[in-house]
């Protein structure tokens, strides 16, 4: 780099840029934030949805699965699991772990009560009502 | 070294070390039990391994940029460091903290863990990365304030470098952005929206700040060339990291549940993301060209070389690879991400921290560089993990590719259990190629217990 452009001005770039750009992010957070009770459809978060929050997060389900596409990778996609095998099933199979089969990957025992696995399917069944802009490509997740 | 208290910056660095082993025994159960699905079940479950593998990471490289920071700040603001007993007792309460930590997921069931910790009084847990409980999250917090204040008194008492500026604005960053993991809306959408502005504003924003600052201090050190020059690439580069990378954020806003603005913004503004690794491996090539000084450290010099190329790699390209929206509606969430964080984290912040290690540790213990052979297996070490990284990565980039293939195009999809059954033969070469860098790995810890009798001694 040329003597003309100076460490000063590199840092008054850096100080600039840093700001302008962090305050356009708060903007834009400010609009996404107002925007959103549309798409997340929030009237809808039962005590229900709330508690099946609670449970999908202390049995730590998105270190094997993602949820909208984050989490682990090491099984399937749970945001449109609802859609995709419907509330009896989910809760057969949450109560069915682990299979048990050789060689395959295991999930393990939540030992959950009806209760709580009514909760757990309200929380996928109102997270797969999310507008994603149609995200995943297909219902397989 | 110059500084007496710089010395505290050698437990850290060792404890760094100890975790990375940790990390990637870890990482070796996990990718073996991708193959052989029920290996270690019930006692390790695939996301306890995770947690493990992934918190270690985070931990060590928290315990690298800590010790980075005590061996910088003293040298750069020309002054003993304000509280080395602080320092020490910080160590102690960390390690303790996340050794205590591990311990708990391996031992007590995650819900178990998370009633005994008060998860129920103020729920933060079980959300990727930040599955910490409570009193570990505010042991960070602590942990993070106190080594702040006792570096930040460092650089007031002495001399101040655009370096030390960099590198304490980087790690205020951390600290303030750790601050939104407390915050866990009982509502997905915005509970994933704010989850971003710790982890996105970490490792796409402040802790690039961090990078720069260590890695430009290791270049002035070792190729003597003009601090004035060194700090107006510093600038430049960081001033396009943030540029980038705080609209960059949007990249994430894609598809869960934000509006669509964000594919425009998020997708132009990460395309821009790989300038300032680009303009990082620029920097590294360029300062060791015009070195001034040969420099008999030549194992640094390797590892500062290496942080410039291999961050651009794995966070430059393999990002771009599937950063726009058109491109990431297919590949969000599959193996594509899995190799992309492989080669990011270790291009960028493994990289940059042993980049540190390699060029402090011989000072700390009284040299200016190890012996020839003590070298020469560290390189060795460099080798065989940056290969075996570069073939993860391509491994886990084949079976994304098929993954998405046979999942998510065509008219008759496969289920995801299926679509891994037909990708086995990638996740064998991953272990084998996980196995190649263990073998790195204890090469390079084995470096450090050369005889070094034939050493140079300290400047």
């Amino acid at each position: 780099m040329n003597e003309t452009f100076t460490k000063a001005m590199a840092r008054n770039i850096f100080y600039g840029g840093a700001v302008f750009f962090f305050l356009l992010f708060l903007a834009l957070t400010f609009d996404t934030v107002q925007t959103l009770p549309k798409r997340d459809h929030r009237e809808n978060i039962t005590d229900s949805v709330v508690r099946g929050k609670h449970i999908w997060e202390t049995r730590d389900c998105i270190g094997c699965h993602t949820l909208l596409g984050e989490g682990a990778y090491f099984a399937p996609e749970l945001g449109n699991v609802y859609k995709r095998r419907g509330g009896d099933f989910i809760k057969m199979w949450i109560k069915g772990q682990p299979t048990g089969a050789p060689g395959r990957r295991q999930m393990p025992q939540f030992d959950l009560n009806d209760q709580q696995l009514d909760d757990m399917v309200a929380f996928l069944k109102w997270t797969s009502e999310i507008n994603t802009n149609n995200w995943p490509p297909n219902i397989e997740g | 070294m110059q500084y007496k208290s710089q010395a505290v910056a050698k437990p850290y660095f060792i404890a760094a070390i100890g975790l990375f082993l940790g990390q990637i025994l870890f990482g070796l159960i996990m990718g073996y039990q991708y193959v052989v699905g029920d290996f270690l079940f019930p006692a390790i479950p695939f996301n306890v391994a995770r947690m493990v593998h992934t918190n270690l990471l985070i931990v060590w490289i928290l315990f690298g940029f800590m010790g980075s920071a005590y061996y910088l700040i003293p040298e750069e603001a020309e002054t003993e460091l304000f509280s080395p007993k602080l320092a020490w007792l910080m160590f102690w309460v960390f390690l303790v903290a996340g050794a205590l930590t591990i311990v708990g997921y391996l031992t007590v069931p995650y819900a178990t863990l998370a009633s005994m910790t008060g998860n129920d009084i103020l729920a933060t847990m079980g959300r990727e990365f930040l599955e910490q409980p409570l009193p570990t999250k505010v042991g960070i917090v602590i942990v993070a304030l106190v080594f702040l204040f006792n570096i930040s008194m460092t650089v007031l008492k002495g001399r101040k470098t655009s370096i030390s500026l960099v590198l304490l604005l980087g790690l205020w960053g951390l600290a303030i952005f750790f601050l939104f993991s407390f915050y866990n809306p009982s509502n997905l959408v915005l509970d994933k929206y704010f989850w971003w502005w710790t982890v996105h504003l970490w490792v796409e924003g402040v802790w690039e700040l961090i990078l720069g600052a260590m890695l430009a201090f290791v270049l002035i050190k070792i190729t003597g060339v003009d601090r004035e020059v060194i700090e107006k690439w510093l600038y430049i580069i960081i001033a396009m990291t943030l540029i980038t990378g705080i609209i960059g954020t949007g990249h994430h806003y894609f598809w869960i549940g934000t509006p669509e603005y964000w594919q425009w913004f998020g997708s132009v503004f990460s395309a821009l993301e790989p300038i300032p690794f680009f303009m990082m491996t620029v920097f590294a090539f360029n300062m060791v060209n015009r070195r001034r000084r040969e420099h008999p450290n030549k194992a640094a010099t390797l590892w500062a070389l290496g942080t410039g190329v291999m961050s651009f790699l794995g966070a430059g390209v393999w990002g771009f690879l599937h950063t726009l929206a058109p491109v990431n509606f297919y590949t969000h969430g599959t193996q594509i991400t899995a190799a992309h964080g492989h080669m990011a984290f270790y291009g960028a912040y493994v990289m940059v921290n042993l980049t540190m290690i390699s060029y402090a540790m011989p000072m700390l213990r009284g040299r200016s560089a190890n012996s020839r052979s003590s070298q020469v297996m560290e390189m060795w070490a460099f080798w065989l993990m940056t290969i075996s990284i570069v073939c993860i990565t391509l491994f886990l980039t084949a079976a994304g590719i098929l993954q998405i293939w046979l999942q998510r195009m065509g008219t008759s999809p496969m289920s995801f259990m299926d679509a891994q059954d037909q990708i086995r033969i990638f996740y064998w070469a991953r272990e084998f190629s996980g196995l190649v860098f263990l073998v790195g790995l204890v090469l390079y810890i084995w470096s450090f217990f050369f005889k070094n009798s034939e050493a140079q001694a300290a400047e």
